[in-house]
């Protein structure tokens, strides 16, 4: 056994992912956030604008619900961890720091599938019918891990107080539903507000999940799995490095 | 002996505080060596340095033959760590907190599985294994974290004052199994405030003040070292006049304490023989004869008093 090989720090990798469901996901508070959160934006908006279909707001559903859920409790693990000092047994262990944060990305990406099935579940029982599934699920794996880095890299200020961190995520996470396509169709949208939907990896996601049940799509469909593929690449090697910087800060 | 810690010129600074400053030594296999410092003076900077959880601004560590920069998981593959505050998962039990622990040192789960049990059983947490930790006392919690660093039966065992604020049961078991360990050949880096503890466990000192090391050798030789003027306490069957004392080989200064008297003496052998000689010669008898080492609390003291570097 080689402790610092690829193999075996992605084995404990998957230690650290088992670790944060037991201990962060599997909460009654932290399930029905991820669940209620999205549903309620999505109703707001279903009441407020009834000449959008149903098929494109669920649609849009599912993109918040993969966001939020994704996103919901990563940027808060480090903090929460260099408060109770386990971030400082962690750091002592013989795994690297990208295998840590590697972990936590894989915890964040299993809640958010799992929570996102459910949406689709609800979906498919309102009577939308699923055109490409497999599109459908690449786009949700692929998103899934470009949301998990973004909630990495919302943790990266190494302050060890949570509501610091949760404040700053929301900042960024709200504004970026809102310029997604998920409340206005992006063929609606004025072209600064395209300017910033294209800067949105959710946009890319949304796009595709509509194409996957309504057979419609504002990019081609290649180009919205390669930009999620861009994005999640970026924001993986981008967290990764610095969290490496600012993890000695935070202990 | 084999060198297990290579520290040389270890260096941290925070902002413009030099937290450790250029301190170099060696830890060789089998020891105990104990790192002594009042608060403040760089103690758990320079063991955080050492097992890699924080970078060193200049210097170079060498843990079990690997550079802590250059190789940290190998590093710290070989040692183990226990900090001064409990670090176990409160939300997890003790057992779940060890099968992580197994899994982040790339154990097999059966022999994890084995170890924890054995180790929970020798730690008296056998029972309690499926309790939340957050349930635990102070004691239980830290016989747990040792319970964590002893699990891939490490060669090497860093420990931050691991017996503060503990009951006297707790102090015990811990002294008494790092004792048993070192006896198997684990090498033992030891923090500690407590003299006590250090002079009985301890082959070897480092004192650390203001980020300097200031001293470094067997306790009894610091002990040594520091006075160079001995005490000795002695007393007789019958009266004995001071000035006798006095005037005796060897002997620099007589007090009297109670029925017995102190003599400083620069040479503690050549005073021992005047003495039993004036026994002789006078026919009084020694009742009590002490020799009066310095303890290494007063080592410490007067190496970390100094005026200020």
């Amino acid at each position: 056994m080689n402790p610092a090989g690829l193999t075996e720090q992605v084995r404990r990798s998957w230690a650290i992912a088992k670790k944060d469901i037991r201990i962060y996901y599997f909460k009654g508070p932290v399930l029905i956030f991820g669940v209620f959160m999205p549903v309620f934006l999505f109703l707001a908006f279903f009441m407020g604008s009834r000449q959008l279909p149903l098929s494109f707001l669920i649609s849009g559903l599912i993109g918040m619900t993969l966001f939020f859920t994704a996103t919901a409790v990563s940027p808060a693990i480090f903090p929460w961890e260099g408060q109770a000092k386990t971030l400082e047994r962690l750091a002592s262990c013989p795994i690297t720091i990208e295998a840590i944060v590697f972990g936590d990305m894989i915890a964040s990406l299993l809640f958010g599938i799992g929570i996102t099935v459910v949406t689709i579940i609800i979906g498919l029982a309102l009577g939308l019918s699923l055109l490409h599934g497999i599109t459908l699920l690449t786009a949700i794996f692929l998103a899934g891990c470009c949301f998990s880095a973004i909630g990495m890299l919302l943790a990266v200020p190494p302050t060890n107080v949570p509501s610091n961190i949760m404040m700053l995520s929301s900042l960024i996470k709200f504004p970026l539903v809102f310029i997604s396509g998920i409340f206005i169709p992006l063929e609606q949208m004025p072209s600064w507000g395209l300017v910033l939907a294209i800067c949105s990896p959710l946009t890319y996601f949304t796009d595709l999940v509509r194409y996957s049940f309504t057979d419609a799509h504002f990019f081609p469909v290649l180009i919205d799995i390669a930009m999620l593929g861009v994005f999640t690449l970026v924001f993986t090697v981008g967290t990764m490095y610095l969290h490496k910087r600012t993890m000695p800060r935070r202990i | 002996m084999t060198g297990v810690i290579h520290a040389s010129n270890l260096t941290k600074v925070f902002g413009s505080n030099t937290a450790v400053d250029h301190i170099s030594f060696d830890v060789s296999q089998g020891e105990i060596f104990g790192f002594l410092g009042p608060n403040g003076a760089g103690k758990t900077t320079t063991t955080r340095m050492l097992t890699g959880v924080i970078p060193l601004d200049t210097g170079i560590a060498t843990i079990l033959g690997h550079d802590i920069r250059s190789e940290p998981v190998l590093a710290k593959q070989g040692f183990g760590v226990v900090p001064e505050t409990s670090n176990a998962y409160t939300d997890l039990s003790a057992w779940q907190n060890l099968m992580l622990m197994g899994e982040l040192y790339g154990l097999p789960r059966a022999r994890a599985e084995q170890r924890s049990s054995d180790l929970l059983g020798m730690l008296g947490l056998l029972e309690r294994k499926d309790q939340k930790v957050q349930a635990y006392s102070k004691g239980m919690k830290q016989r747990l974290i040792l319970a964590i660093a002893l699990l891939h039966e490490p060669k090497l065992l860093f420990l931050d004052e691991p017996t503060s604020g503990l009951d006297v049961q707790s102090t015990q078991m811990i002294l008494s199994l790092l004792r048993d360990l070192n006896q198997q050949g684990t090498t033992i880096f030891l923090t500690t405030h407590n003299m006590e503890e250090a002079n009985r466990l301890c082959h070897r000192v480092g004192i650390i003040r203001s980020g300097k090391l200031v001293a470094i050798d067997a306790p009894e030789k610091l002990k040594t070292a520091i006075n160079r003027v001995h005490r000795i306490e002695v007393s007789f069957d019958r009266e004995i006049p001071g000035d006798a004392l006095a005037e005796l080989g060897g002997v620099r200064g007589v007090s009297r304490t109670g029925d017995k008297w102190q003599i400083t003496a620069d040479n503690q052998d050549a005073a021992i023989r005047s003495l039993m000689t004036f026994g002789q010669q006078n026919g009084a008898a020694i009742v009590t004869l002490n020799t009066l080492a310095p303890s290494l609390d007063e080592v410490f003291l007067r190496l970390t008093r100094e005026e200020k570097p």
